[in-house]
Order: C-alpha cells, then structure tokens, then sequence
C-alpha cells in the first residue's frame, strides 16, 4: 500500500497520486511551534515591556517555552519518510526552500531562549553549586547535581548587585532580540504554507501573519492553563506542607496572586485572539469577493463539508465562546481554565482547517478527499501519522517542563 | 618607521583590496551572458502529446511501471490517463482507474468509493483522452521547495531526484500543481516521471512514447529545429497545462480543450 492510501478516501475525479500526504503530524507541527512561539512572547511582555503584573507567568512561561521547543521538531521528524536524514537539511540547506530556514530560525531562537534562561537563572546556579560545593560527603546524587550545577555556572560566579543588575539588562535586550525571532519562527510556518501556489486554500500573503496571531493566542493560553494547574497543584501541596512548616505562604495567599496574573494575562489573550480572527475572516471575505478559478472548490469545501470543523468548532467553540468567556465581568478560575481549553481548541482546529482542509480538494479542482484519522496503530506508520502519535507530540513538551523545574525552579521566589 | 600595527592595518587593507576586484570576477559568469552563443547545440528535452490520437488503451502506463519499477499493483504512477466525457448538458465528467493501467475497461465513470456513473450515449456530446505526464516544468515549484536540494533540474531541462538524499517530507508533492509526484512505495522517497531520463540520454526514446501504437507521445529537443517536434510546436497551435501557476511546462498539447483539468 501506498503512503497516505490508507487514511484517504477519494470522490469524483482526483489524480491518480493525490493522497493526504500531510496528516495530524503536520497539524502539530504549527500548533506546536505556535505555542512555542506565544510562550515567548507572553514572557518578553513582563521582560521587554515591563508589565509587572504578569510577573508571577513570565519566568514560567520562558521555561515552558524552552520545554515546547524541541518539541516543535518532533512532528517534522516523526513525519519523515526518512527520519534519519532529516539531519540533511541542516547540512545541505536548499535556501529557496521555505523549511529549510527552519533549522536557522529554530536554532537561533533556541540560543536566544537558552542564553536569556541563563541569564534569569545564573544567581540560581551559583546558589546551588555554592551551596552544594560546601557539603563534606555528598551522596552520589549530590555530586551528580554539584557537576551540573557548576557547569551551568560557565564558571560566572559573581552574584553581586552589579553583576545580576547586568543580567537583568542582558535579559531584557536578549527578550527584545526574541520577540522578533519567535514572531519570525511562527512566521515562516505559516509561509510555508502560503506559499504553495499549487493549493489555492493555502496560497495567500496573509498566511504568515495569521499564524504568528494564533500562535500567541495559543501559547498565552497553554501558559495559562499550566500555570493554573501548576498552581492548583502547588496550593494542594502547600497546604499539606503548612501542617510541618507553619511558615510557608497559605493557599489564600497563593491563590490571590493567581487570579491577578489569570486577569491579567486573559486581557492579552482577549487582544491577540481579536486579531487572529479579524485577519482570518478577511481571508475568508477577500477570498469570496474576488472568487477566482478556485473558489468554486474552496466555498463548497469551507461551507459544506467543513462546515461544522470550521464554523461550528473553530470560530464558534473555538473562538466565539471564549471570547464571551473571558469578556465577562468577574474571571474565576475555573472560567479561565475552560476559556483556555476551549482557545486551544480552536488554534488547533484552525491547523487542522488548513492543513487537512487544504488537502480536502483535488489540483484537479474536480474531486474531493476525506483524511480518516488512524486511531489504533498497528504500524509504525499508523502509529506515526495516526492519534498516539500525536499524542507522543502532546505530552513531551509537559515531561521536559518537569525536568527543566527541577534544574531551574520556575516558582522559586515564592517558595 | 612601519610598525607592526601599521603593517597589519596595510596588509588588511591590501588583501581586502585585492578581494574585492577579485570577487567581482566571479560574478561574472560568460557563460550566461546573452551575447554567448555556444549552447546552440545543448539539449532541452519536451514533451508533446496529441490528444485527437489517444485512444485510453493504457500500454503507456504499463510501460512506464515496468520500465521505471513502479511496483505494478500500487496505486501511484508516473503517468496516467484520463478519461473525459462531456454530456449534453455541459457537465464534465473525468475518471482514470488505476491511473488507466488496464485502459478503460467499462463504459461507467468512476466516481470513487466504488461508486460508478453509467452515461448514455445519446447523452454525450464529447469525450476523448488525455495523457498525463511530469511537464519537467522550466521553473519548477518542486524544486524551489525541496529543503535538502534532492529534487534539482540537469542542464538539459529534465527534474530528477535523489533518492539516496530525499528525506520524505512531501514539500514537493504539495508544491506540484499538476499532482505528479508521490512517494515510491519501496525506496520511501519522492517519485516522478522523469522522461527516462536513462533512455533519452542515450538517444532512444521514452518507454511510453515507444509503448504508444498511435503516436500520441513524442519526445523531442527543443534546441534542435530540425527535430519534428519542435517543428511541431513552432508551427501548430499547441497548449501547456495550468499555465496560470506560471511553471513554465514543457510538455506540450495538441487538441488540448478547456475542459482538462
């Protein structure tokens, strides 16, 4: 069997090797990076701008974006029919080709994240192996995390007024630096859609910008969810640990800081979501007032069988009801969380409306396919292109977050 | 006194000096200045079909699969057939079943998902055949997207790829408008015609031109005017395919009508 044939159903007239070639892996891949991308963003707005409030988010949120980061590529190489290769484009960049800025931009972005972390954490890692330098016996596992952490200090370990003043004006340029880039990052994911000139769903100018839009949109609002359950979980152990230590700060405490930062950071979100929309509805209106050769296909793919995907979900669910969520007067947490959870939705579902509906419809403009998701794999390559590999994609980024806390503990000023 | 500050500083001037001039050299490339004549005996490999002549028997296609080790039985080839019936009441309809492997066995229009249209007789009002092919496009979108440079264009026009360098991403499928390429079910990698490429080179035809009974196919060089190809392509009316996505192909039609997709 063929690549694609299995999970493509073809009607009418479609050429004879028209598949779905680009499935859930290349839907994550957008949505991933977007997140990335949003992440930063979120954090830069307290570095750069200095908006003080969202303080409590914006260490977490560079972690966080940190953790997203290589999960951003993870799709791109499950989705190769030759993974191990996929080192080439690294190697033998092609530069007319769009995806091969991507090992560019993505590693410049990754210095820019990784030196501004450094930056944020240094007094962190001095600390530490300071600390851990003056135990006599250390255990093994002591040791392991003294070589770590002396490591991580790049030997820099003046944590004087002066030289964290410094650091703190590096994080700040380093923050400025990284807007542009993570805009660019998302930026070039949506170009390299837009600019397929042979699929008409795909082939516009706009493409770039709404999916820089919708990547902030949905890494605020990942931040905000994790930073809820995080903190959610946090208060539960707080208020276990208070039983031994009567000093540590209540759950009260914690949860009023909370509702501030959510307030706050929803205000943005609310901003950010205003604009994706309003670009992908301009889309949409352009595309119908000018109706080209491929309107035709577009109209019956867009308001008849993606309908409930597209309006229904995406603006609807997606973007509609959180939009109510989040403008009404008095946000709780739990309307923050469902409002988030409902704007990842709709982010994801718009990569879907592209990516798959942008493949729904033949070159021949006279035929029509239909991706059916594999749910159970029963091959490497169900698995890769089907539900857990997608999956996979989801939870990476929450494992690495855990492991990068341990190292650089994103709720250490508060602890 | 030369110090050695200053011997740096003059030596780096002198060096930069000498680039600069240097490098303006090789921006000149003589070989690609208009004025230059020399490549009146190049090759660039075209392609013409005459549609009036296609009769959908298919050996075309079976040709290629066996000739190129496109595994018979996949549902992928480099070239197809495709069927067009135009009804009385203005309606188009277009099958290629199994890309015309076997021809067309049966008068119904497959519609997929092993749905069929019968049409009567009395009912059409035009239908005929057309080929379909890599148009080896002159300025090829598969190229232009390929991130690793494993899809690239040989001197004489023709797009082949790599396969020990292809890393399966698809960008060139996507990028391809006339939907020619897709991925070789053995080797893992982006497939497509390439006007066999190791028969042309060594002065014989395409498997499918020689495949062809009714002289549908030719292939011919674009740079030879003698060649009757080109004569044909100079002299008589023939169309490319979606010329609006400016590809520039160079596969050219005879008969081509504004049904064909």
């Amino acid at each position: 069997m063929v690549h694609g044939e299995l999970w493509t159903v073809k009607e009418l007239f479609v050429y004879p090797n028209e598949y779905i070639y680009w499935t859930i892996q290349i839907v994550m891949y957008p949505f991933m990076t977007g997140l990335v991308a949003g992440a930063f963003v979120l954090s830069s707005l307290y570095h750069v701008f200095g908006v003080t409030q969202l303080k409590g988010i914006a260490r977490f949120s560079l972690v966080f974006s940190f953790a997203l980061l290589p999960v951003a590529m993870l799709p791109l190489m499950l989705h190769l029919l030759q993974p191990q290769r996929g080192i080439e484009v690294m190697m033998t960049p092609h530069f007319t080709s769009a995806i091969a800025a991507f090992g560019i931009v993505f590693s410049t972005y990754g210095m820019i994240v990784a030196s501004e972390l450094w930056f944020v954490y240094r007094k962190h890692f001095v600390e530490t192996a300071m600390e851990l330098r003056q135990l006599g016996d250390r255990t093994f596992s002591q040791h392991l995390r003294h070589l770590l952490f002396s490591a991580l200090t790049l030997g820099a370990m003046d944590i004087s007024e002066h030289a964290l003043e410094k650091d703190e004006k590096a994080v700040k340029i380093l923050a400025g630096i990284g807007i542009p880039v993570a805009c660019f990052l998302h930026g070039y994911a949506g170009f390299i859609f837009g600019s397929v000139k042979a699929n008409a769903l795909w082939m516009t100018p706009l493409m770039p910008v709404i999916f820089i839009c919708s990547a902030v949109v949905s890494g605020i609002a990942l931040c905000m969810l994790t930073y809820i359950v995080t903190m959610e979980a946090r208060k539960l152990i707080a208020a276990w640990k208070r039983k031994q230590y009567p000093e540590l700060p209540s759950p009260e405490e914690l949860k009023s800081a909370e509702v501030h930062v959510v307030t706050m950071t929803a205000k943005y979100l609310i901003m950010f979501l205003i604009l994706a929309i309003t670009l992908e509805l301009l889309d949409l209106i352009f595309r119908g007032y000018t109706a080209v050769k491929s309107w035709d296909i577009l109209r019956s793919v867009i308001y008849g069988r993606d309908f409930v995907n597209i309006f229904v979900i995406q603006y609807g669910m997606g973007n509609l009801v959180p939009f109510i969520i989040f403008l009404l007067p008095r946000l709780t947490i739990k309307r923050a969380v469902a409002g988030t959870l409902m704007v990842l939705l709709g982010v994801f579902m718009m990569r879907w409306n592209v990516v798959i509906g942008g493949q729904a419809f033949s070159s021949s403009f006279a035929g029509f396919m239909h991706y059916h998701l594999p749910i159970w794999p029963h091959d490497m390559e169900t698995f890769k292109e089907g539900l857990f590999g997608a999956l996979t994609v989801i939870v990476t980024p929450f494992i690495l977050f855990w492991f990068l806390d341990k190292v650089m503990p994103v709720f250490k000023e508060t602890h | 006194m030369i110090t050695r500050r200053n011997f740096c500083k003059k030596t780096m001037l002198l060096v930069g000096g000498m680039a600069v001039p240097l490098a303006a050299l090789e921006l000149f490339d003589p070989k690609k200045l208009l004025a230059d004549k020399s490549d009146k005996d190049k090759v660039r490999w075209v392609f013409l079909v005459d549609t009036t002549k296609c009769v959908g028997c298919g050996f075309c296609v079976k040709s290629c699969k066996i000739e190129n080790e496109v595994p018979y039985d996949a549902n992928v080839t480099r070239t197809w057939v495709e069927r067009y019936i135009i009804t009385k009441d203005g309606a188009t309809h277009i099958d290629s079943p199994k890309g015309a492997r076997d021809g067309f066995e049966t008068s119904q229009i497959d519609l997929g998902e092993g749905k069929f249209l019968d049409i009567k007789k009395e009912d059409i009002s035009k239908a005929f055949f057309v080929p379909k092919l890599c148009n080896q496009c002159d300025n090829p979108p598969c190229v232009q997207v390929c991130p690793v440079g494993a899809t690239y264009q040989t001197e004489d026009g023709v797009v082949l790829v790599d396969r020990s360098w292809c890393i399966g991403c698809g960008y060139c499928i996507m990028g391809c408008p006339y939907g020619v390429r897709f991925f070789h079910p053995v080797y893992r990698v982006a497939e497509k015609c390439n006007f066999c490429y190791h028969r042309i080179t060594k002065g014989m035809k395409t498997a499918c031109v020689d495949a062809c009974a009714f002289g549908a196919r030719q292939i011919g060089n674009l740079k030879n005017p003698d060649d009757p190809v080109t004569k044909i392509i100079m002299t008589e009316r023939v169309n490319v395919l979606k010329e609006e996505y400016g590809t520039k192909p160079q596969v050219f039609y005879l008969g081509l009508t504004k049904e064909v997709k």
